[in-house]
């Protein structure tokens, strides 16, 4: 029996040890806000906080997480009547199309923001580039987090480039 | 694919329907115009008992096929889409509350069940219209034939750019007017007013003089009593108060939190989860299997076939799919983990041979051989201009195989019980993949229930129901619900690609360096026809194609032929201006002076962009035009190259799409499918060896990354001409600005994509065949 915590809950898992975080969140926790994207941690829509950090649950074998603190897409909000303040920017900024990588956008994007406030421009890139977006929504997900964080948002009908 | 449809209507026609052909149809609208037929989507004999159990609760009214009202005044508007991102229904809504004069605040969506009755009549008008130019006095009204038409083509599709300018203008628009009217003269008739006396605000009626007021709501059972006007007013676009606006998208809040629900989120009572493995050899069958590895893994509960298939449609034509192995376990890793230990050994059908080399040398034989060429288009005298020309100018471009590698993996769920199927799905086209998986089950399509889901992206790939009849197979076979899960490496390797293409142009210049004739040649031709057409005015034009089939299975891939034929056309007309010697801005825009709607697009983006600003060393831009699925587009993109590295700066998009019903969603649309096409010209390629396809996952199919991605700025014209799509036109225009910048930038003139593949650390001096 593997036992974890899962947004906050105690969890116990009766299941093969090697089996990826994803797949026993998704089918044991019925927690499926996050995707099975590529399965060897390439696009990172399966992305997961591990005591806060982001982290690819395909590649995660459950033992690994043994009697750690993981959040989902589903615990990323501080509670049921409020949204997360990348969420929120989310919405605003209409980030999202599909819609099935932005779990894995919005995880990586809030442990960026929670080891880092105010990311520059090259931070915002190498903590984003292992999230893909078939849709194509890199400047709007940019500007959902530089809007959060603070940082101005560089409009490029204004300015130069 | 819009007139692949037309198409399919008139054969359909011939056989199914007798005397019914493409011109009948146009011929009924306009001799119905005195007396027009009463419109399907709002026609009594749509409001069904059958249809009003599949869309409304025992307290609400069913007004008319489009729009439910229910006892808090809410209006559900019931979209015959799939949303895939495009946001397609919320702008669908948009359409007919403005019309309704709906409060936006009490307007929900829900897409249309797959029944008969939701087949996409509207998207079938606009096929067989041609879309363009539609006649004024056939807008407001549905011809009321349409709707068993389209019935009995199983038409629910989502693709071709087309719900807006279809299902929205001639389907939404005209069932909110209709509603709005219908409740008007409900309320006239209780009140004993005149009808013209009535106004309506904010799902209110409204009688000023006696200072009556009610919600729409109170009027709803009698307004569904009620005969439908046969021609409902339409607003002037300047009466547009939700048309034309920005408003969120019904489907955003869902996608923030995690609940938005996917096919593959969908838990069905005792359901088991499968994975597959198709021959990897396109169309090959098993030879042997070797199961017993795979069975003694852990959870595994059964090792299953799926017979080899033809698959067959207008679009593609006929098609290998091969036998599959499924292996079915309590859940995804297992069922993996089983496939993965199986030995199979595949008897391939042919194919094995081919490569990616070897494809390409056999379309450029059958591009030498010119056997059977057909003509896309054929005026003037190419011959007389080539013996009057001061120079040819020919080139050779091509474009590998692309796969569309949505980001949710394929996947279906399935359960066969009791003579019935009920299929968990995401996909652009419900009503044929029932039918589909209908055939192959030998069930009657009344027996197989579609539930359609968000699609975590669509672009093509989720026409093609394949996935649905596996699903369903191995369903049946195991006799419980299914969840069957491709791998990534499956979803790669089993595609049905955006084909190769190798397309050749010569042209003949006179002693000024303008263009006397236009020849071009290319393998294979889909969809849309006029895909590799230029506008530009050059006299003589001969263009055509050949055909060079292969053993790769084809689909639609995102903007269809205008994904290779923009690429083609647009880097060709560059390579006459660098020819002339001019810029290639200014020599597009004097050969577009009889095209006002080109030329303004044209303008746009090179106005946006400060196309005359100088750029440093190592810098370049590159402009190029390509009009599809009715909407114009026009790209700049600027691009660094350091060390031999490309790295695009900056895209200005100018776009006209007539009118821009969602503004910001017609923005949204054009970045991706602007990144969308970035990736396939900078890395996309998938290559063939030995029959089968090489890349398997994301590592080795690169997709643009954040730090790849650059400013884009798009830039709406509202012409007024006819209503143009939103989910393509972005996409063809920007392999060749891309690749007319990296030739601004460096001198080396990119003639095959990717980009990936040039090493343009040197420049590279390529001949410009100067006979």
């Amino acid at each position: 029996m593997i036992r974890l915590r899962v947004n906050g809950e105690e969890q116990a898992f009766d299941i093969d040890p090697q089996t990826p975080l994803l797949w026993a969140l998704r089918e044991q926790l019925r927690l499926t806000g996050t995707k099975f994207g590529c399965g060897i941690g390439q696009c990172g829509a399966c992305t997961v906080h591990v005591n806060g950090v982001a982290m690819r649950s395909c590649m995660t074998p459950i033992a690994a997480v043994q009697g750690q603190q993981v959040t989902t897409i589903e615990g990323l909000a501080p509670n049921p009547d409020e949204l997360h303040p990348l969420q929120q920017a989310w919405i605003e900024a209409q980030v999202p199309q599909c819609g099935y990588c932005q779990s894995g956008q919005l995880m990586s994007a809030a442990s960026l923001l929670a080891s880092n406030a105010k990311p520059s421009d090259a931070e915002i890139n190498a903590a984003m580039a292992g999230n893909l977006c078939r849709c194509g929504m890199y400047g709007r997900i940019k500007k959902a987090i530089k809007n959060v964080a603070g940082v101005g948002y560089f409009d490029p009908a204004q300015g130069e480039v | 694919m819009l007139p692949a449809l037309a198409i399919l209507i008139q054969r359909k026609g011939r056989s199914k329907v007798g005397k019914w052909t493409r011109r009948a149809f146009v011929t009924a609208g306009v001799v119905a115009g005195g007396g027009l037929f009463v419109g399907v989507a709002v026609r009594t004999g749509h409001r069904t008992p059958e249809l009003a159990s599949l869309v409304a609760d025992d307290d609400e009214i069913l007004v008319n096929a489009w729009v439910k009202l229910d006892q808090d005044n809410v209006a559900t508007v019931i979209v015959p889409h799939s949303e895939m991102g495009q946001g397609a229904q919320t702008a669908l809504a948009q359409m007919l509350a403005d019309e309704m004069d709906a409060d936006w605040d009490l307007v929900q969506v829900q897409e249309a069940p797959a029944t008969s009755e939701y087949a996409n009549y509207a998207l079938a008008r606009g096929a067989v219209l041609g879309n363009a130019d539609i006649p004024k006095i056939l807008v407001p009204t549905i011809d009321g034939l349409m709707l068993q038409v389209t019935k009995a083509l199983g038409l629910q599709i989502t693709g071709g750019s087309l719900s807006i300018r279809t299902t929205g203008h001639y389907g939404m628009r005209v069932a909110g007017a209709a509603a709005r009217e219908m409740l008007i003269e409900a309320a006239a008739a209780k009140w004993q007013v005149p009808a013209q006396e009535i106004e309506t605000q904010a799902s209110h009626l409204i009688h000023a003089s006696s200072q009556r007021r009610a919600p729409y709501a109170e009027f709803a059972s009698v307004a569904g009593q009620m005969m439908p006007p046969a021609s409902p007013q339409l607003k002037d676009n300047s009466q547009f108060k939700i048309i034309g606006h920005d408003v969120q998208r019904f489907d955003i809040p869902s996608k923030v939190d995690g609940s938005a629900q996917f096919a593959m989120d969908v838990q069905v009572p005792g359901m088991v989860y499968a994975t597959v493995r198709r021959s990897p050899v396109f169309g090959g069958e098993i030879a042997q299997l070797d199961d017993r590895a795979a069975k003694a893994v852990n959870g595994v509960i059964d090792v299953v076939t799926i017979p080899a298939a033809k698959k067959e449609d207008m679009f593609s034509g006929k098609q290998n799919i091969g036998e599959a192995v499924a292996v079915v376990a309590q859940g995804y890793w297992p069922a993996k983990q089983g496939l993965d230990a199986l030995t199979v050994q595949w008897k391939n059908i042919g194919g094995e041979e081919a490569d990616s080399d070897s494809i390409f040398a056999q379309f450029d034989r059958d591009l030498s051989a010119r056997f059977e060429r057909e003509n896309d288009r054929l005026q003037g005298d190419v011959n007389l201009a080539l013996e009057r020309a001061e120079r040819v100018v020919e080139a050779e471009y091509r474009v590998p195989y692309l796969a569309h590698a949505c980001m949710e993996p394929i996947n279906a769920t399935a359960k066969v019980e009791n003579g019935q199927c009920e299929l968990w799905i995401g996909c652009q086209n419900p009503l044929g993949f029932r039918d589909s998986v209908a055939e192959a089950l030998g069930f009657d399509p009344e027996n197989v229930t579609v539930y359609n889901h968000f699609m975590g992206g669509g672009f093509g790939r989720k026409s093609n129901p394949d996935y649905a009849i596996q699903a369903a197979l191995i369903a049946a076979m195991v006799e419980r619900p299914v969840q069957l899960i491709w791998s990534r490496e499956e979803d790669i390797r089993q595609d049905f690609y955006r084909p190769a293409v190798r397309s050749r142009f010569r042209a003949a210049i006179d002693a000024q360096g303008d263009v006397l004739s236009w020849e071009n040649t290319y393998v294979d031709k889909h969809e849309p026809a006029e895909a590799p057409l230029i506008p530009y005015a050059v006299g003589a034009q001969d263009i055509g194609y050949v055909a060079s089939p292969t053993h790769i299975p084809f689909g639609a891939w995102r903007s269809v032929d205008h994904t290779q034929h923009g690429f083609f056309t647009e880097s060709f007309v560059d390579e006459l201006a660098a020819a002339k010697g001019v810029d290639a801005y200014a020599f597009r825009a004097q050969l577009l002076q009889d095209k006002p709607r080109h030329l303004a697009v044209l303008n746009k983006a090179a106005k946006e962009a400060g196309w005359d600003r100088p750029l440093a060393q190592g810098r370049g831009r590159g402009i190029a035009l390509q009009e599809s699925f009715g909407t114009l587009v026009a790209e700049v993109v600027e691009v660094t190259v350091t060390a031999g590295e490309v790295k695009v700066d900056r895209i200005v998009a100018a776009v006209d799409p007539g009118f821009a019903v969602s503004p910001d969603g017609l923005k949204a649309q054009i970045e991706s499918g602007i990144i969308y096409g970035l990736s396939a010209a900078m890395f996309g390629e998938i290559s063939i060896e030995a029959g089968a396809v090489a890349q398997s996952n994301f590592h080795d199919y690169q997709i643009l990354r954040m730090t790849d991605a650059p400013v884009i700025e798009t830039h709406i014209i509202t012409s007024g001409g006819p209503a143009g799509g939103a989910g393509e036109p972005g996409t063809p225009a920007v392999a060749p600005a891309l690749a007319n910048a990296v030739f601004n930038a460096t001198g080396t003139r990119v003639r095959q994509l990717p980009l990936k593949n040039y090493d343009l650390k040197f420049r590279i001096e390529e001949s410009d065949e100067v006979v």
